[in-house]
């Protein structure tokens, strides 16, 4: 029996391991379906990781391979090249690899730390003929960075998404000429510091709402045809060009990877598509915690590695029976005006004075300067003053309990109110 | 050497007549021109077993689609492949939409249709919460079935191979010359002499027919679209729902799929050519409004995939079946449009019957084996989970992380009669590839096993046909070296 089984190698697993470990549990195991952990880190040999955790810049194997590092010093047992395929409610694990078959495991408490996918072309609808040549960008970026294969000549990305930027980069790097990015929305869905480095930097043009329309060719892509959108998202006649190009790579969005979620019965919100949890990462199925991008689609690896934390720690204190949960308040949390999510969905109240509760969102539009307001019916809890959010990038609030204590009902809300037009 | 049969197509309508004549005594070659089994119409259909109720009366489909279904259901329990008699409903919306309903099912009792009924609105709803309030009535019929189309095809082909039936592949027939005592067929492989011609050549049914005599139909080709959905949808009916058929086909469907998912579509359309299996915006959006006039709950955002099937449609409204008029031996198998993939079956052992009639004689061999479709791990229970692993340890390294496909499985298909060449051909006989990532994770590693298995280097393994390719070179070498530190 162990005391907690981490699903998923990635930092959001490696960091919940190390710090349950940490909290004094021992019978801690990993399961990692790759051969070697560090989750999708491992192929993304671009700088910009770190920043904020370690305030240095390093490689996402680099990011990676301190966490590895860390958890090697102690007695958390892995197993790599082994896929989970079922997890239950009561904290049973089957799992199955070439070297021990199939196994089932038990445990107190787990943490699922599974990551997301890419969105591919058929979930995006979009039309044209069946060819090779078509890629999502992490795809595009295993054969590349791990494997060492090239891709295309000439490309087209279409979706501004972060991997999709850096692969812009990466292809041109490599000797390939990125044509255009085009993105449906009108802001780009990735990092403003990517946009720069990746796009600008090598005078590749950026198409705002603007979509894919055709894809022709006999057996690859030979050409795309691109047209301008209108607010609907539908596209204008008459607009339409075409690039000539012999490959299109898709980055147009993550989904956080929750069969086993779901099969297991835990509760999952549609807006994030990762399970419901409070605020010390718990999942509504107790014991059974969640981190990372199998929670919430995260830009930045710092935030995964703070949640991983979180999330390991809860499990140690769940596990040590230490929880007292039952007599603490629990408020819900909704997302307000321009605010599209908020994790956690909940929070249990403690007493506790200098405690606060992390509370991740996105806003669905872009703004300038903007409030984030806490509220609680029509009062006021907080307010925190923010600018430049955009939706691809994620906000994060630090609600003092003592605050949330005060209000009275059980119910608050995140908005955001935009200040920018208040000056005009 | 002069074979007695040679098959152009290898379809499910190849196949099935490949795997009819593989029990007899005699020298038998199928000629592709693509790498694989069901490259044509029969991978991209709505994959039904019609019950056999829309053909009109008299009509060679009508007959076949009935028969086909019997053989089908028969072979598919032989073979292991997947098959489910989920029954299908056509709904009618309107009061004329009803009265068609009783016409159609006169016409399925005329055909020899068992197990029609029809259901009220409310009753129709009662078996299908999610059926639209509109429908006013529908008419059940129980014996329709869902089945997987290209593992149908594969596993005849398969069988048949085992049966001492040749295949050959990447050999596109460019022209046939009459020559005594039977044909010569020019292929990009080569020539192929043969007595008895079964031509299954799909959408290029015609052409292969122009080679030997004058054109007698003429080829009206019928696009159609789809999506597929994510499994998370696939219980959104549990019958095929179709509306009422109109002139230009059976509407528009949403059904369950053998695998789970939901498909819908299609709709129908002129395409460019033949061969032009592209999906439009115009195409997609009608499917989808059409779709949820029966389904109005239906939830599009879980599409996982598109994809378009052209219907080898003629002027002549049926099957035709037939020995060419002036091309003595050579037997058209050709317009087989819906219910082909139902018929095919049936189709099969009409064509046999007018073979012996052309003069061949056909001896059953002593020896005829069967290879039954290898069950998926996914299918296993842990108990067989544990055995396969026992048996192969490759059987725990899963590569398609969405319908847990091993390792073993695939080194399985390529150790079969006929084996993959494309990654693609890995998805049609293992299912990696088929899930809600489509392929996204487990393509790399598919075509890493592809490559050390044909032993070519990795640029050479085609997505799906032989000019597909997906990679274009290897990267430079200074990145290789920064991943591996
Ligand atoms: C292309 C790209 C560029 C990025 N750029 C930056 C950047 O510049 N700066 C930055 O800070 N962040 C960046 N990020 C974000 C950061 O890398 C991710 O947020 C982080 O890796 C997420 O960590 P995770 O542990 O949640 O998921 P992952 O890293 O995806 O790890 C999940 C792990 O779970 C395993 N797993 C899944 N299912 C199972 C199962 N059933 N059984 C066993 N194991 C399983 C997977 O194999 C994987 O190893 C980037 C991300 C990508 C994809
Ligand atoms: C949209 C749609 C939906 C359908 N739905 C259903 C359904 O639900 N139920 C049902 O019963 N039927 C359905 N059908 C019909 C069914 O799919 C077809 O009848 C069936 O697949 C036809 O099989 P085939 O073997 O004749 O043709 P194909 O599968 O097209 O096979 C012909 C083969 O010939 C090969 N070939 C062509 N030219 C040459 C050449 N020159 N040399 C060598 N080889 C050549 C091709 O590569 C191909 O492999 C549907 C059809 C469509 C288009």
């Amino acid at each position: 029996m162990y005391d907690l089984i981490v699903i998923g190698g990635g930092p959001a697993g490696l960091a919940a391991a190390q710090a349950a470990y940490e909290e004094g549990l021992r019978k801690i195991l990993v399961v990692e379906r790759d051969g070697e952990l560090g989750g999708i880190l491992n192929q993304c040999i671009h700088n910009g990781f770190g920043l904020h955790y370690f305030k240095e810049e390093l490689t996402g194997p680099e990011y990676a391979l301190r966490f590895i590092r860390m958890v090697e010093k102690t007695r958390i047992e892995f197993k790599t090249d082994t896929m989970v395929l079922d997890v239950q409610p009561d904290c049973t694990v089957s799992m199955i690899s070439k070297e021990e078959g199939y196994q089932v495991c038990e445990a107190r408490s787990i943490v699922l730390a599974m990551g997301c996918r890419e969105r591919a072309r058929g979930a995006i609808v979009l039309p044209g003929a069946r060819l090779a040549g078509i890629f999502t960008a992490g795809t595009a970026q295993r054969y590349v960075n791990i494997e060492g294969h090239m891709v295309g000549h000439r490309v087209v990305i279409l979706g501004s998404g972060d991997i999709g930027l850096i692969m812009a980069r990466r292809m041109t790097l490599e000797g390939a000429k990125v044509l255009a990015c085009v993105e449906i929305m009108p802001y780009s869905g990735g990092l403003t510091r990517n946009i720069v480095q990746c796009l600008h930097d090598n005078d590749i043009p950026l198409y705002l709402s603007h979509t894919i329309v055709d894809i022709k060719g006999k057996n690859r892509v030979e050409q795309v045809t691109v047209a301008k959108v209108d607010d609907f998202k539908k596209p204008v006649t008459g607009t339409e060009f075409t690039i000539d190009c012999d490959t299109l790579l898709l980055s147009v969005g993550l989904i956080p990877e929750n069969e086993l979620t779901r099969k297991a019965g835990i509760p999952v919100d549609e807006r994030t598509r990762g399970a419901y949890v409070f605020d010390n990462m718990e999942t509504l199925t107790p014991g059974i915690f969640a981190c990372g991008n199998v929670l919430h689609v995260h830009d930045l690896v710092d935030y995964v590695t703070l949640e991983g934390q979180r999330a390991g720690r809860a499990a140690a204190v769940y596990v040590k029976g230490d929880q007292k949960t039952e007599n603490l308040r629990m408020m819900t949390l909704k997302a307000g005006k321009e605010v599209t999510y908020t994790v956690p969905q909940y929070i249990r109240v403690s007493g506790s004075a200098d405690e606060s509760a992390p509370v991740f969102f996105r806003v669905g539009r872009g703004i300038l300067k903007g409030a984030v307001v806490v509220q609680a019916e029509d009062e006021k809890i907080a307010t925190f003053n923010r600018e430049h959010m955009s939706p691809g990038e994620m906000e994060r609030v630090a609600l003092p309990m003592k605050l949330l204590s005060r209000a009275r009902v059980a119910e608050i809300s995140v908005s955001v109110e935009d200040t920018s037009e208040l000056l005009k | 050497m002069n074979r007695d049969v040679v098959i152009i197509g290898c379809g499910i309508v190849g196949a099935a007549v490949a795997y009819e004549l593989s029990r007899y005594n005699l020298d038998v070659e199928v000629i592709e021109k693509e790498n694989d089994v069901a490259m044509g119409t029969t991978k991209a259909n709505s994959a039904i077993l019609h019950a056999g109720y829309d053909p009109a009366p008299g009509t060679l489909m009508a007959k076949l689609n009935v028969e086909g279904l019997e053989l089908a259901k028969e072979l598919c329990g032989r073979l292991n492949i997947s098959f489910r008699e989920c029954a299908s409903m056509v709904i009618a919306f309107t009061k004329e939409e009803a009265a068609e309903l009783e016409k159609l099912r006169e016409q399925g009792i005329q055909n020899g249709v068992p197990g029609m009924c029809i259901l009220s609105g409310e009753e129709a709803r009662l078996m299908e919460p999610n059926l639209s309030k509109q429908a006013l009535a529908a008419l059940l019929a129980k014996s329709s079935a869902i089945v997987n189309p290209w593992e149908y095809a594969l596993s005849l082909a398969e069988n048949a191979v085992a049966n001492g039936v040749k295949m050959r592949f990447e050999s596109d027939v460019s022209g046939i010359d009459r020559v005594e005592n039977g044909y010569e067929i020019h292929t990009t492989s080569g020539i192929v002499r043969t007595r008895y011609v079964i031509n299954a050549a799909g959408l290029n049914a015609e052409k292969i027919h122009s080679y030997v005599a004058s054109p007698s139909f003429r080829t009206l080709p019928d696009r159609g679209e789809y999506y597929l959905l994510d499994k998370s949808e696939g219980r959104r009916v549990n019958h095929v729902i179709f509306q009422c058929p109109t002139k230009v086909g059976k509407g528009t469907l949403v059904a369950p799929t053998i695998h789970g998912n939901l498909i819908v579509g299609p709709n129908n359309e002129t395409p460019r050519d033949a061969f032009d299996t592209a999906t439009t915006a115009q195409g997609l959006d009608h499917v989808a409004q059409m779709a949820k006039k029966s389904i109005p709950s239906l939830n599009l955002r879980e599409s996982i995939r598109n994809f378009a099937g052209v219907r080898a449609a003629t002027d002549f409204d049926d099957f035709i079946i037939r020995e060419v008029d002036g091309a003595p031996g050579f037997i058209d198998a050709a317009g087989i449009k819906s219910p082909g993939l139902t018929a095919a079956p049936a189709i099969a052992k009409m064509v046999v019957r007018l073979l012996e009639e052309c003069g061949l004689e056909v001896v059953q061999k002593e020896k005829w084996i069967t290879i039954p479709r290898p069950m998926r791990f996914s299918e296993m229970d842990s108990a067989e989970k544990r055995s396969a692993w026992a048996k192969n340890s490759s059987y725990g390294r899963v590569i398609c992380r969405c319908e847990t496909v091993t390792e073993g499985e695939i080194l399985n298909a390529l150790g079969s009669y006929i084996p993959p060449r494309s990654v693609d051909g890995v998805k049609r006989r293992c299912g990696a590839g088929m899930g809600r990532c489509q392929g996204g994770f487990c393509s790399p590693r598919a075509l890493d096993i592809l490559a050390k298995y044909w032993r070519v280097a990795p640029e050479e393994i085609s997505q799906d046909r032989t000019d597909m390719y997906i990679l274009t070179g290897e990267t430079k070498a200074e990145v290789k070296r920064e991943c591996t530190t």
